[in-house]
Formats: C-alpha cells, structure tokens, sequence
C-alpha cells in the first residue's frame, strides 16, 4: 500500500528535489573577500564617517570583481599576515588588501593578474636626504619595513650585500614614526604606503629612486582557479572600459606606471611577479627540505634571542618580584597599597598594551631600545605574577618557624633571609618553573617591538615559503628543546628540596 | 609601678632567676592572664599544669618575649619586660640569651638538617665560628643521643629525635632558662622516662627549666614543683 503511494508520488519527488537544489543554486550568492582595516586607506579601511561601513580602492575593485560574477561582495575581516592561510583554508574566496604578487604566492596559490603596479621606495629624514639615496647608503644602518614583504627579502638581501640592519614591523606606520624619533634610519616601502604617511607625517623625505616594482593581486585557493580565471577576464574587462582607473584616480594612487601594466597585461605579456630584485633564489621556488636547511641557522640565532630575552627578563622579573613580595608582607600601609596597586594595574590589563605603551607610548618621553623596552616589558609584567607566588609562599611559612628563629635571638632581617626565604623559595619553585616556560613562549609577543625572535622568525619563514608545516614543526621543535629541560631540572630541585614528609 | 619596685628587691635575691609580677594579658577582650606571680629560683624543672585555656602556653610565650602583656612585668636573669610598653630591641636581644625555647611541634627548620638548626642562632647571632659551633653542636647532639642524626633533614627524624635536636637549639646558645611547651605531648611512657632523664642532667647543670605540661605522673616524677594555673590566675 505504501510503497503503491510512493511509487505515485516518485515524480513529484523528483521535482521537489530539483526545485529545492536549483532555487538554491539560483539565490544571489555573496563573494566573501578577506582584507585587513588596519592597513587602512587606500587599501581597505573603516570609513571615518561610518565607522561599519568600508572604504578603499580594494573594497571597490571587490565590489566590480563580485558584480562581474553575479554576486555581492561580503567582508571577512582578517589580519595582514594571514590573509594566505586564511584564503588556503576556504574562510573566504579571496584576499586583497594591498597583497603582492610573489612568487611564493604564484606557487602555493591561485593568483588574479596583477590590478595595480608599485614602487619599493625608501624614506629617509629629512636631514639624511642627500646623504642616504639608495640601499647601498645605508651600511650599518637601521631599515625599517613590514614583515612578510617583498621589501623585507629586499632588506634581508641588503643586510648581506649592504650591511645594513633590517627591522621589521607588524603595521606600516610606527616604521615611519619610528623613522622620524629617530629609531631607524630609513624606511623601505610601497610608494603607495610611503605617500600615504608622507601626507600625514611630516619629517621624512621620500627618495625618488626606485628600489624594485611590485604588484598587488587578488589571491584565491588553488582549488578556485576557475573562479580566479573569471576574475581575471573582468579586470581584464575593467582595464579596458577605464573602470579600474576611475577606482584608482578617485584615491589619487593614479599614476603613469598603470596604463603601461594594463597594456601589457591585455596584449598578453607575462607580468613578473618582481622588477629589480633577482627571487630565483627565494625559498618559494626550492625545495622544502632545501628551504628548511637555509632557515634553520636563523632560527636558531632567533632561539638565542629568544633564550636570552627569557633569562634576563625573568632574573629581573624574579627580583623586582621578590621586592614587592618582602614590601608587600613587611611594608608599611602605603607601601603595601602601592604594591597592591601595581600588581592589580599589570594583571589586569594586557601585556601587548603594555610593550606598546612602554615602546611607542612613551617614545616622546623616553626612547626605550626594542630589546630594552621588551625585557623591561617581560619583566615588569612578570614581575607582578612572581611577586604574588613569593608573597604567598611567604606567607605559607609557619609562624612557628619565624618565632622558633626569633626566640634563638635572630634579627627579623635573619629570620627573613635565613629561615623565611630560603623555605619560601622551595615552594615557589614550582610555580616560578611553570612562569619561566610561559614567559618562554610569551617572548613571542615582543615581535610586536621589532625584536626579531623566534615565533617572528618563524612567521617570516612560513611567509616567505607559503606553507607553515615545515616551520611550524622547526619552531615547536625549538621551544620545546628549551623549555623540556628547564622542567626537568625543576622536577629535580623540587625532589632534592621537598620540606614535606615522603 | 608597685610591681617594679617589689621586682627590683626579689630580683636582688640571690638564687632568683625568672621573677612574672601582676602579669596580664589580653587578646583583644579575652583576658588570658589575670595578675600572674611566679617566683622561680635557678635549677628549678617547674611544671606548668593546669586545663587547656588556662593560659600555660601563654606565660611561656610572654617569658620568651613573643606575646606583648598590657601589665606586670617579668624579670629573666636580670632582663627586664615591662608590660603596655613595646619591648625595645637590645632588651630583646638581651632576653634571647637569657630564654631558650622548645615549642610543642619543635619548628626546626625544615631546609637545614639537624645539625645546621642546632649552628644556625650561635654563628649568625652570636657571632660563634662555624668550625666553634659545629663542634658544640655535635657535643650536645651526642649528649642527647641524636649525634648519628645530625645530617638528617627535619622532615627524616622521628617525633623523639626532632625534640631532642629542639632542645640542643634551644641551649646552642646557653641560655640559663629553657622553657618547654608540652614536651611530652607525643611522647610514649618509653620516651617520656628518657626526656625527664634528661631534664635532670640539665638541672644538675644549673639550668633552669619551666615546663608546660597536662602530665600529672611526667610532672610528679620529675618536677621540682608543679604551679597550677586555672583561668589565667596561679591556684
């Protein structure tokens, strides 16, 4: 009986299934972009007018490329540097936020044909401009750049060639803030970047020779090559009709180097990724394996800073944390109110504020070096934690013990230090290991100064090579060959000193 | 004022060693001695006896300068606390020399092995070598039969053993009064023999001793005389 029912109904069924799958297929679908606000105008940025609205000339290329195929653009906001993983991952269709065409991005992902042609060019102060023209100035100097950039290779390159220093930043403006305090001596970056602040920073002289040229490109997941291949014929399209030109005039980014690109690009000339900088030895085109051998001195040179970063900030954390301890237990009230004070001040808010604080914040007052303002940052942060473990264990010992000390006729200077301390330190031994690898791993957080450790070094490999597999593991490999034996060699103490029965 | 001044007569006599006049204390409202007087004379073993609360451990405790009094006064030796005054520090140090103390949980320290509690008061606070002090130190470690423990942590020797290390702290320093809280608190009838033996050696030195204890027999057996207390006032 139901299956006589069914078999009537079959081709209704049918119908509802193609219905349901086709009005599905023909709802207005969205083309999810992936861009970064915080690198602001002319690329993608939040409208001072409208705050939750976008502008830019990337938002408006997304909008052409997303009418082009039929659907509306939607945002996904993502951080500059992930923008390549982000995109491989499938959270968005594609990513442009002022992205360069190169070659590491040619091997490992879909590219779009490149929409707008730039220069690499250095800023200098003002003062410096005759003197400081080209790379080749600046031996022993400080350059500054972006992380994760063609500029970035072109400074390491010169760091080799030139001598000078390479600093990299995680955004493009403290490099020409930095630049104008004086921290760097010169800044290597898009002109397009380098224009923007020129407008609104004063100081700094943009020399007219070009460094190298570059690209910006849409990029998309390997797997979305026919999408990308759509894409291309409608900036191809939109170079002819003038369309991308009227983006780009309309955020004064307009410029004769365009009209050439498009000409080239629309006859069917390859475009190189690069002009001016050799990348056939870029770790993108070699093997892994090969690329691996080449990054591991590095990140073993950033494993010292790392190391070394760790152990001068906790022996600081460590002392200022034992002083707050003892003022916190011994002090008088307003000593103790005070302490309380910083100890409540540093945990409740966010160590990046405070390295930020420290090293921009107080620049105009005092112009702290990266690797000083990250120890002390590290420090003062720890500072407090630690100073709450030595509080406590001090306050774990028996007054039975501080009496006993006392009546033998020892001074509460001697009862601290020969008695009190010593088991107080047993205790908080535990405790202070488990702070020593934790402040390990939060080294990383001081790449946000420039100081190039571990974690940033790794980044920076991952970002040239396309892939965070081989990094990832060097890098986890790395921390954990530091911070293992530091937790055995505290499983050790702790044995030797435990103070309770076995 | 009266109290001083009787103080400074008895103190004069001879053979007094530890003189509490009109001691009082409170804690907060409770008052745990009400007008203390204690004469005792040098070699003395005094046991403190009385129920729990009536203020043994206190009198101890206020002896050995670690409990403030509101009024009295006590005279150790010719040291001199004063009651409702902060004790100044060189009459602090003073009293040290004068008071040794075996608390009822010993509180050696738990970092520094047997040995290292019994040196640690006479080279940091008397300024006695450590080759000086090592060598007293193992002398009164081998008088009570604990020498083979002298490199132990606190946390290794057994209840007996960590008591008799206590005492030989206590007198590193020699000092001519020892006070004892409830030294036989945890003590088996074995054990308990072999400390009141052993308080008697110290009394036949002239040592004075004042023991708190609820130990009827330990108190009859070897105390000279037995002070009972009963709400903070001596029965």
């Amino acid at each position: 009986m139901f299956r006589k029912v069914a078999q009537a109904f079959r081709p209704a069924i049918v119908v509802a299934i193609v219905t349901v799958v086709c009005g599905a297929a023909a709802q207005p679908r969205v083309l999810r972009w992936a861009g970064d606000p915080e690198g602001g105008a002319p690329f993608v940025e939040a409208d001072p007018s409208h705050p939750d609205q976008l502008t830019g000339f990337d938002v408006e290329i997304a909008a052409l490329l997303a009418e082009g195929v039929g659907r509306t653009a939607e945002f996904q906001n993502v951080t500059f540097r992930s923008i390549d993983q982000s995109i491989a991952r499938g959270d968005a269709d594609i990513g442009m936020s002022g992205i360069e065409d190169t070659p590491a991005r040619r091997a490992t992902l879909a590219v779009t044909l490149p929409y707008y042609e730039f220069r690499e060019v250095l800023s200098v102060r003002d003062a410096d401009a005759s003197r400081l023209t080209s790379l080749a100035d600046l031996r022993g100097k400080r350059v500054a750049t972006l992380e994760g950039t063609i500029a970035y290779e072109i400074l390491l390159r010169a760091e080799r060639e030139h001598g000078l220093h390479a600093v990299s930043y995680e955004d493009d403006v403290h490099p020409y803030s930095d630049l104008v305090i004086g921290r760097v001596d010169a800044v290597l970056l898009d002109n397009v970047l380098a224009e923007r602040r020129h407008r609104a920073m004063p100081g700094f002289t943009i020399q007219p020779q070009t460094v190298a040229i570059g690209h910006y490109v849409g990029v998309l997941s390997p797997h979305n090559a026919p999408l990308r291949d759509s894409l291309n014929e409608i900036l191809r399209a939109a170079m002819r009709d003038g369309r991308l030109e009227r983006i780009f005039r309309k955020w004064s980014v307009w410029n004769d180097d365009q009209p050439k690109l498009y000409e080239q690009l629309l006859a069917g000339v390859p475009v190189p990724p690069i002009v001016g900088f050799d990348t056939s030895s870029s770790v993108a085109t070699i093997s892994k394996w090969e690329a691996a051998r080449r990054y591991l001195p590095s990140l073993l040179r950033a494993s010292v800073v790392t190391l070394a970063l760790s152990f001068l900030s906790m022996g600081l954390a460590v002392t200022i944390g034992v002083l707050i301890a003892t003022g916190r237990v011994y002090g008088g009230p307003l000593a103790r109110s005070a302490l309380i004070g910083y100890v409540e001040l540093i945990r409740g808010t966010p160590i990046l504020l405070q390295l930020f604080v420290l090293y921009y914040g107080l620049a105009s007052a005092i112009r702290l070096p990266a690797f000083v303002a990250a120890l002390l940052g590290l420090a003062l942060n720890y500072a407090a934690y630690e100073s709450e473990i030595y509080r406590s264990a001090l306050e774990a010992i028996p007054t039975g013990q501080l009496e006993a000390a006392r009546t033998l006729g020892l001074s509460e200077r001697q009862v601290l230090t020969l008695v009190r301390a010593p088991q107080a330190f047993r205790l908080a031994l535990a405790p202070m290991t488990n702070d020593f690898v934790a402040l390990l791993k939060d080294s990383s957080l001081v790449s946000v100064l420039t100081v190039l450790e571990l974690t940033k070094q790794t980044q920076i490999f991952a970002t040239n090579l396309g892939s965070w597999v081989i990094p990832g593991t060097m890098c986890a490999a790395l921390y954990l060959a530091m911070s293992l034996p530091l937790a055995a060699l505290a499983r050790r103490l702790e044995l030797r000193w435990r103070t309770t029965p076995p | 004022m009266e109290d001083d001044a009787a103080m400074t007569h008895a103190g004069a006599e001879a053979d007094t060693v530890l003189e509490i006049a009109g001691l009082q204390l409170l804690r907060g409202a409770r008052t745990i001695l009400s007008g203390v007087h204690l004469r005792v004379s040098r070699g003395e073993i005094v046991a403190l006896m009385g129920p729990s609360g009536s203020g043994k451990t206190t009198i101890l405790r206020a002896v050995a300068g670690l409990e403030p009094f509101q009024s009295g006064a006590i005279n150790v030796d010719g040291v001199m606390l004063a009651g409702g005054a902060d004790v100044a520090k060189p009459v602090l140090r003073d009293l040290r020399r004068k008071v040794g103390m075996v608390f009822q949980f010993h509180c050696l320290f738990e970092h520094l092995s047997a040995i290292e509690n019994v040196c640690l008061a006479p080279v940091h606070a008397h300024g006695i070598t450590p080759e000086a002090a090592r060598t007293r130190g193992l002398d009164l470690l081998r008088a009570f039969g604990v020498e083979h423990r002298a490199a132990a942590l606190p946390r290794h020797l057994s209840g007996g053993e960590a008591q008799r290390v206590a005492i030989a702290r206590a007198l590193a320093v020699d000092p001519p009064v020892l006070l004892m809280d409830e030294p036989t608190a945890s003590l088996d009838p074995e054990r308990r023999a072999e400390l009141g033996a052993l308080l008697q050696g110290l009394q036949r030195q002239r040592r004075t001793l004042i023991v708190s204890t609820h130990d009827e027999d330990f108190a009859h057996d070897f105390a000279t005389r037995i002070v009972r207390l009963r709400d903070g006032l001596v029965v």
